[in-house]
């Protein structure tokens, strides 16, 4: 067929049959859209991706871990102990000099970037560790007084920053909003 | 149908005959049961049918458990202790589907390790191997997402690990996850799609098997001499059997060997081959102490870990499955059965214990020492002490890193007490399980390439024919009486 059609000169019946391939590829690309689609993430999902956590009644030293889009968050009103041993770092001990704040994606690791409130008392973070995805115990757990991941030993400060083992990121802090009293977790899906 | 010379299927009734004409399922059937084998096939053949029969089991006992499942985060792991405790034999359907997946990979290892020995990738096979490669990988995905179904702590928390490998991927990876768990984490869409694809895949692995043997009846088994059977029909049948009875037969006892280690499984020690922490409902907060896959992902496992960089990490897991794809252009040799190739045997064999390890390596905590030397300090009854014992250790010149402090209890004494442990040197199963990549990945690359150009290998017999009567007259002889049968054997 193919040598056939180099000895002429093209035909209308090319140009057809060209345009009919060339349509038959969009419709076909078309009707596979919806079905890829249809995996990402639906109506019902997506109106869970912000919430609003009162946080009026947790008391110094307390933490809570809230759901949001399936996953821990962690929301620790942090004592001037914890306050005082993070800000006390030197940023270059870090192995991850980034703050991991999505409220702030250029800024340095410092406490007081990590922190929110007037002086810096509440942390809000994701509980995911950023090794392989387990969930970091708290209070005070690991080597260095904040968090602690049991599965391959990764160690965080009082920050929530990444101080010993695998993990090679602080754990991030999502988007958020603060008035005092309700700390609203804003994040959208960026798919 | 095939390139080997067979007898053409003749209808002899008349009812035969009219079907024939019109669907040709008779002449199928024939070419089926007569299809020349090589009459030299080994037990380590046996295993193509045995996973046939995997296949089936899979598919039929899936089939009667998802009429009992309820794919949903709420229901799902009680809707399988429903099946364990309430359906008609449903502990039996569940025990044979889930200790199956165990037994249809032990065949399939054994399978892909006898095509790597006598080199059944070579041509004129490379796309029946390469389909295989397919099966294998569709078998594995089919394998991952029904482990996630019970919706226990391991099925939780593995698929977050194996779903976050995507995340690696750069620029795309977010998104690719968001895509495929249908959010931002593991939850109910990722469980209900997984239930409808775990049920989809068997039949794709079911149409592939059927292209995998068509790809066979084409160009012929191999044999444990590699030659190939001869295409002249008078020498084909002096080099085969017809598949019916022979193979039918042996094959059949094969599978009734394997259905005996299969049984004593699901009947002796149906959790065996599991996790314990998988009987503990998923808890998105809480995550298991150490989580490990399925025993047949672990050499996977270990690869992905033995590197430090999460990129490289899933490159190197994803390229030691995509390197078996291109085996059939990697291996340079001219003499396709390892039986004549002294040197690439001790590799082989070397390959084969480098996987067995990886395997061993993925089972463990990466960190935990094999062996090494370490030396623990006398007791100090306060911190304070301790303490000082390790500045001081420090000050000799020991690195922090090498000093592990630890609290104990005398529970008779009530008291506490310190000591500090130095490691000098330590080997850590990630050392071992970066050897062993290393290794792995070489033997692909670099040994199998190489060792083509340089090795010689041993001449190979002339027909199956010639190798087989060699074979049985070299027995003869070796009995004192030549006919006389040896009660040994």
């Amino acid at each position: 067929m193919a040598k056939a059609h180099s000895d002429h000169e093209s035909t209308r019946r090319d140009f057809l049959f060209i345009a009919t391939g060339a349509t038959g590829a969009v419709i076909a690309g078309s009707a596979v859209w919806p079905l890829i689609d249809q995996m990402n993430p639906d109506a019902s999902v997506l109106a869970l991706a912000s919430i609003d956590v009162d946080v009026s009644g947790v008391e110094e030293g307390q933490q809570i871990t809230v759901m949001w889009r399936g996953k821990p968050v962690f929301i620790r009103k942090r004592t001037a102990d914890e306050i005082a041993t993070a800000r006390d770092v030197s940023i270059d001990l870090l192995p991850d000099g980034n703050a991991r704040n999505a409220n702030d994606p250029d800024a340095k690791a410092d406490d007081a970037d990590r922190s929110f409130g007037e002086n810096g008392e509440w942390m809000v973070m994701v509980g995911v560790c950023t090794h392989l995805g387990c969930v970091p115990i708290g209070d005070g757990a690991g080597d260095f007084g904040g968090w602690y991941c049991p599965c391959h030993g990764s160690h965080y400060d009082t920050a929530g920053r990444i101080r010993k083992g695998p993990a090679p990121q602080n754990l991030p802090i999502p988007e958020i909003a603060f008035d005092g009293d309700v700390i609203s977790i804003l994040n959208e899906y960026k798919a | 149908m095939g390139n080997i010379p067979q007898d053409h299927y003749k209808p002899t009734s008349n009812a035969e005959k009219w079907i024939d004409d019109r669907l040709p399922v008779g002449g199928l059937a024939h070419h089926l049961a007569t299809f020349p084998t090589p009459k030299n096939l080994n037990w380590m053949y046996v295993f193509g049918g045995i996973l046939a029969l995997c296949l089936v089991i899979q598919i039929v006992t899936g089939i009667v458990l998802a009429m009992h499942y309820t794919p949903h985060v709420d229901y799902a792991f009680a809707s399988v202790e429903h099946i364990m405790r309430d359906v008609n034999g449903g502990w039996l359907l569940r025990y044979i589907h889930s200790n199956g997946a165990s037994m249809f990979f032990i065949a399939v290892y054994l399978h892909i390790f006898r095509g790597l020995f006598y080199g059944s990738y070579k041509a004129p096979r490379e796309l029946l191997w390469i389909v295989g490669v397919l099966i294998y990988l569709l078998m594995m995905g089919t394998a991952f997402m029904g482990y996630v179904l019970p919706w226990g702590q391991m099925s939780f928390h593995g698929t977050a690990v194996i779903t976050g490998l995507f995340g690696a991927i750069p620029i795309v990876g977010d998104m690719l996850q968001t895509w495929l768990l249908g959010a931002g984490a593991v939850g109910q869409p990722a469980l209900n799609r997984f239930f409808s694809l775990h049920y989809l895949l068997p039949f794709a692995i079911a149409g592939l098997t059927a292209v995998h043997i068509w790809a066979l009846h084409h160009v012929g088994n191999t044999n444990p001499t590699g030659v190939e059977v001869r295409r002249d029909p008078a020498k084909t049948k002096k080099d085969t059997v017809p598949f019916n009875p022979f193979y039918t037969v042996k094959d059949l006892f094969a599978i009734v060997v394997f259905l005996i280690l299969f049984a004593a499984f699901v009947f002796f020690m149906p959790n065996y081959l599991g996790h314990p922490d998988n009987y503990i409902p998923a808890d998105p907060l809480k995550t298991p102490s150490h989580i490990v896959p399925e025993w047949y992902f672990l050499p996977f496992y270990a690869i992905l870990r033995s590197i430090p960089d999460k990129l490289f990490g899933v490159i190197a897991m994803f390229g030691a499955i995509a390197v078996l794809a291109v085996l059939p252009w990697l291996d340079t040799s001219r003499t396709r059965s390892g039986t004549y190739r002294p040197v690439f045997k001790q590799f082989f064999w070397l390959f084969v214990i480098c996987c067995i390890g990886l395997g061993w390596v993925g089972a463990k905590n990466p960190d935990d020492v094999i062996f090494g030397s370490t030396t623990v300090s006398e007791h100090y009854a306060t911190e304070d002490e301790v303490l000082a014992e390790q500045d001081r250790l420090i000050a000799e010149g020991a690195s922090p890193s090498s000093l592990v402090v630890v609290q104990h209890v005398d529970i008779e004494a009530h008291k506490a007490y310190w000591d500090v442990t130095q490691t000098h040197f330590a080997f850590r199963y990630i050392h071992l399980g970066q050897l062993l990549t290393v290794y792995y990945f070489a033997y692909f690359l670099l040994i199998l390439p190489m060792l083509g150009l340089v090795e010689r290998s041993r001449e190979t017999p002339e027909s199956i024919e010639a190798a087989f009567a060699a074979k049985h007259s070299k027995k003869a002889s070796a009995t004192p009486g030549g006919a006389v049968a040896t009660p040994a054997e």
